[in-house]
């Protein structure tokens, strides 16, 4: 298992439009990932999870990536935070 | 008669009758079952059949509002396609036995529910889209056709609704609805966005005074004022009516000024520029005839930012513009920024007096290797169209020469390295301090052009802080000492044969257009909104006169 934390610096923090690219990206991987922010975890492929989170500008979420191709799953979760988040 | 008082979310004068719409409300029967697997393939088909729906608008509102607004459409298709929302509903009908319908309800209510205690705004909003998918789920049970909504009206109305989802909005046919005005949202609800792109005129926010409107009312709705009058009086009516017509001829004709330029009766041009603060700023500047940028702020990029920007971030933003202002002179102006506009990982200390303090230019001379990544993003972008730098806030000769030396270190340095650039590119200075005003006949020779920041100097010239509400009718942009100043500065510019021209409020003040123009003033600049009106001034102004 692999695992990073990022810092939330957008406007609105993990709201619709960006948790929805989350998602499609997560879905996109083939590892299980798990985002947790605010004290609380979600299945990064679930919208709803994810959206639950109720994160802000200036939260540190975290992603927990385990499959066969973690590390390849960790760089291009952490290359969509850095564009979108 | 009655003024109700509400948000302007959309300009322009509707009136007619009210239709107040309430989104079908019927609440689901709960109904037993006995056979759960046809229940759950009911469900199935229902939900494939809403998938297709929600796509079909998705593509229907690309067409109509583009594509930032329409990502709300394919967000829905993922909160259809969510296992935890789909699981709950499944969940309700093999172990509760009831209904589809009333499943997809009660999923509905509760995840509703979450959204609502959430503690931003924001999240809170997003329980209006739990409600539109689940009515669309029910919908599709229920074997109701149409989009539901607004999309079954059949005569001109204006629209009341408490709030209206994106689906319902997106259902409209604009000959049909007059105008939209809603108790809830604000000017970036989707109500609001979507009245403005079909141009039609909208108030929002209403609160309280929603109730007064009843179905069938007829009503005037003032979308440039956020004013809706209930039954109004035959002159009310004349009043607006003539309003109404004012302001769409106004409008048309302020529209076909877009391409034009601005020359006065007796053949004296003056460029007419757009303010921008982002490079998503220059489609409006385009849209509205900007003849190039007249100053583009660029410190959005130290404060949405968690640490200072890259070079790199710098040089696409920088190039971005210049690539879409497509040879048109773009003035960009180095880091602004001070106790007043808080960059927090600079570190500033809390100021007694901000705006007399360390910012602008004293930042830059003092934090070398911050003002340098600045000017080699300035100058790699500089490759890419017609670029100008301007440097704020200068008092004397020396910063003006220091801040100089320090671009022709960088583009020293990108000479070794390489890397393209304009030579040729201008540095300026904007004249917004008293100081820089009374020495501008000197600071002529060493700038190559001047740009009067008018807010600051009139706040300077004046002694009056702007942000002080107390004192804003002593802060006056007319007062005869900012004029003399602005009138000595571009009198010595022309001397030094070096363009003046104004940014700042007063820069988009019809009532001075004529001033400027006399004195010879090269190129105002406004914000975007405001070009075409100023356009239209200098193009009826005769100097002869």
């Amino acid at each position: 298992m692999v695992s990073f934390e990022y810092k939330i610096t957008n406007g609105t923090g993990l709201h619709a439009r960006p948790a929805g690219m989350l998602v499609k990206t997560a879905q996109s991987c083939t590892s299980k990932i798990t985002v947790s922010g605010n004290g609380k975890s979600a299945d990064a492929t679930k919208l709803f999870a994810v959206l639950g989170l109720n994160t802000k500008s200036g939260d540190v979420i975290s992603f927990s990536i385990s499959g066969k191709d973690e590390e390849g799953d960790r760089r291009k979760i952490e290359a969509f935070c850095k564009e979108n988040l | 008669m009655e003024k109700l008082k509400g948000i302007a979310a959309s300009g322009g004068i509707a009136a007619g009758k009210v239709m107040l719409y309430r989104a079908s409300g019927k609440t689901a029967e709960k109904r037993t079952i006995e056979d759960v697997s046809a229940e759950t393939a009911r469900l199935d088909a229902a939900r494939a059949k809403a998938l297709s729906d929600l796509n079909s608008i998705y593509l229907k509102s690309l067409k109509l509002v583009g594509e930032e607004d329409s990502m709300i459409f394919q967000i829905h298709k993922m909160m259809m396609e969510d296992e935890d929302y789909y699981g709950s509903i499944k969940s309700k009908i093999t172990k509760g036995k009831v209904c589809a319908e009333y499943a997809v309800q009660a999923t509905g209510d509760e995840f509703a529910e979450k959204f609502a205690n959430m503690d931003s705004e924001y999240m809170r909003g997003r329980k209006t889209d739990v409600i539109d998918i689940s009515k669309r789920l029910i919908r599709c049970l229920t074997g109701e056709t149409g989009e539901g909504g607004l999309s079954g009206i059949k005569e001109p109305c204006i629209v009341a609704a408490e709030e209206l989802t994106p689906s319902e909005t997106i259902g409209v046919d604009k000959s049909k609805i007059l105008s939209i005005i809603t108790k809830n949202g604000s000017k970036s609800s989707h109500s609001a966005i979507l009245s403005r792109t079909m141009g039609i005129p909208s108030v929002v926010g209403l609160s309280d005074a929603f109730a007064s409107v009843a179905d069938g009312m007829e009503v005037i709705v003032d979308g440039s004022e956020g004013a809706v009058i209930t039954e109004p009086s035959e002159e009310t009516l004349e009043l607006y009516r003539k309003k109404e017509q004012g302001y769409t001829e106004y409008r048309r004709d302020l529209e076909k000024l877009a391409g034009e330029e601005a020359v006065t009766k007796d053949g004296r041009r003056m460029r007419v520029n757009a303010n921008i603060g982002s490079p998503s700023d220059v489609g409006d500047a385009l849209r509205n005839g900007a003849d190039g940028i007249g100053l583009f702020r660029s410190e959005f990029l130290y404060m949405k930012h968690e640490a200072l920007p890259t070079e790199d971030e710098q040089f696409a933003a920088y190039r971005e513009v210049l690539e879409k202002m497509d040879g048109r002179p773009v003035i960009i102006r180095t880091l602004d920024i001070g106790a007043d506009k808080k960059v927090p990982y600079l570190n500033l200390p809390k100021e007694e007096n901000p705006a007399l303090g360390y910012r602008a230019i004293r930042i830059c001379l003092d934090r070398r290797e911050l003002f340098r990544t600045q000017l080699r993003a300035l100058m790699r972008a500089s490759a890419y169209g017609t670029l100008l730098i301007m440097f704020p806030m200068i008092i004397s000769v020396s910063e003006i020469r220091e801040a100089k030396k320090e671009l022709e270190n960088v583009k020293a340095a990108l000479k070794k390295e390489n890397i393209p650039f304009d030579p040729g590119v201008k540095a300026g200075i904007m004249i917004e301090t008293p100081a820089a005003a009374v020495q501008s006949g000197e600071f002529a020779h060493e700038a190559d052009f001047f740009s009067i920041g008018t807010n600051d100097l009139t706040q300077y010239t004046l002694a009056a802080d702007r942000m002080n509400d107390k004192i804003s009718a002593i802060y006056d942009q007319r007062h005869p000492a900012v004029l003399k100043l602005i009138e000595y500065t571009v009198g010595n510019a022309k001397k030094a044969g070096i363009t003046a021209g104004i940014c700042g409020e007063s820069a988009a003040d019809t009532g001075l257009t004529e001033f400027y123009l006399k004195i010879g003033v090269d190129e105002l600049s406004v914000a975007a909104s405001s070009i075409l009106e100023v356009k239209k001034k200098a193009l009826s102004t005769d100097l002869r006169q």
